[in-house]
């Protein structure tokens, strides 16, 4: 006799609803299968998860209503998840502006003006002004690099750049240093991007990037449009040849 | 006897902000003449009266708070106002006159008046002359403001949302029509 086989696949409640997914699954997976809409900031498709910006929170009911990244969170047998409730919607709307409350997030004069993620997000999400007041932290622009900009008044800290610097570009010319309001991203041992030795002048990272903060030189206001469907083909292209 | 009913008076105010919030406003084009009939602008850049009127029913306020002039006048728009609005980035926000936040007030007189002037440098001193507050506000952080339109600028359609919903009884809530920097 053979033991029984354990299964993979999970049933879990969204918003009173039942699904299945793989126990490899995350929530958000699961939800972006079945068109439930899930704010997300730091999550691409093509990269790694961060859970950084945590905009995907959702309360999962029978984990004594905590509230956790649906990015992150894999599927469980049983588990019921809500996606949106007055208190979900009002802590994702608080993560906007704590976002907004740091460093310069001016959209009338950012060369992202029009194509941001961000102020895509604070309009969806009916922020329509900042509870807090800006913490005004001075952060430096690095501007040393021939093609592209790094401007860390505008930087939300979602990793994007590290990731696909590192995951995708091979090159992890990018990272974090600090913590809390002192966290910036640096280029190689916090040296100038210009100098980078490892920086192959690719451009994934400003493509990637859901704000003004990496862009193009010479870009004027709303000028700075983002393409990153190259991601979507290099992943695909990848999983064929595995 | 007379049946015509009392106008809703209206002001509308511009602090640190470019005006562009009142060059939407007058962007409503021909609905400005329907909406005279239902309004009367009693306090504003474009009518000849300069003191705040004692009692007005809706505020447009552009601009943020830069200056000692600034903040006297909006503790007095909010006492002698029932609805205050918001009007654009700027009252929402602070937005672009904010970004001096991250200098000295004095660093930036001596930048503007002193270091790049070449005929008779000195730093204003008329009694006259507001003075620039150290840190650039937006609105609510000095009084209650009870709808926000954000925008640079707002559109001339939103702006007619806001007033229209009003006039018909309703807060307005425009952040399906607008956004920051649109």
């Amino acid at each position: 006799m053979t033991a029984p086989t354990r299964s993979h696949i999970k049933t879990l409640k969204i918003d009173g609803k039942d699904y299945s997914g793989h126990e490899e699954e995350t929530i958000l997976d699961i939800a972006r299968q079945n068109d439930l809409f899930l704010p997300t900031l730091c999550q691409i498709d093509g990269l790694s998860v961060a859970g950084a910006c945590r905009l995907c929170l959702v309360e999962v009911k029978t984990w004594n209503n905590r509230l956790v990244p649906a990015c992150t969170t894999h599927v469980e047998e049983g588990i019921e998840v809500l996606t949106h409730s007055e208190r979900i919607d009002n802590y994702r709307r608080m993560i906007l502006e704590l976002l907004f409350s740091e460093g310069n997030h001016v959209c009338a004069v950012c060369v992202s003006n029009g194509n941001c993620e961000l102020q895509a997000l604070a309009q969806k999400l009916g922020m329509d002004h900042v509870r807090f007041p800006n913490l005004r932290p001075v952060r430096v622009v690095d501007m040393t690099h021939d093609r592209f900009v790094l401007d860390r008044n505008r930087c939300v800290l979602c990793a994007r750049c590290v990731r696909v610097c590192d995951e995708i570009e091979g090159a992890h010319t990018w990272d974090i240093t600090g913590r809390g309001i002192d966290a910036r991203i640096i280029s190689d041992l916090d040296t100038p991007w210009g100098s980078s030795d490892t920086c192959t002048r690719c451009g994934k990272c400003v493509n990637i990037y859901p704000v003004g903060a990496l862009v193009e030189k010479g870009s004027a206001i709303g000028e700075m449009v983002k393409h990153h469907d190259f991601l979507e083909y290099i992943a695909e292209m990848r999983e064929a040849r595995e | 006897m007379s049946e015509q009913k009392t106008k809703v008076t209206v002001a509308t105010v511009w602090l640190d902000g470019c005006s562009g919030c009142h060059m939407s406003l007058i962007d409503m084009d021909e609905r400005l003449i329907e909406l005279a009939q239902y309004i009367d602008v009693v306090y504003s850049p474009l009518v000849d009266r300069k003191d705040y009127p004692e009692a007005v029913d809706v505020a447009l306020v552009e601009g943020a708070i830069s200056s000692s002039e600034d903040l006297e006048k909006i503790k007095k728009i909010r006492a002698h106002t029932k609805i205050l609005i918001a009007l654009g980035d700027c009252a929402v926000a602070a937005n672009v006159p904010s970004i001096r936040n991250i200098f000295k007030a004095s660093d930036i007189l001596s930048r503007g008046y002193l270091e790049n002037v070449t005929a008779q440098p000195q730093l204003p001193n008329d009694p006259t002359i507001p003075t620039l507050l150290p840190v650039v506000r937006p609105i609510h952080e000095i009084v209650p403001v009870d709808v926000f339109v954000q925008g640079c600028p707002p559109s001339a359609d939103t702006i007619y949302t806001v007033i229209t919903e009003l006039l018909a009884g309703r807060m307005p809530v425009v952040t399906e029509l607008t956004r920051p920097g649109a």
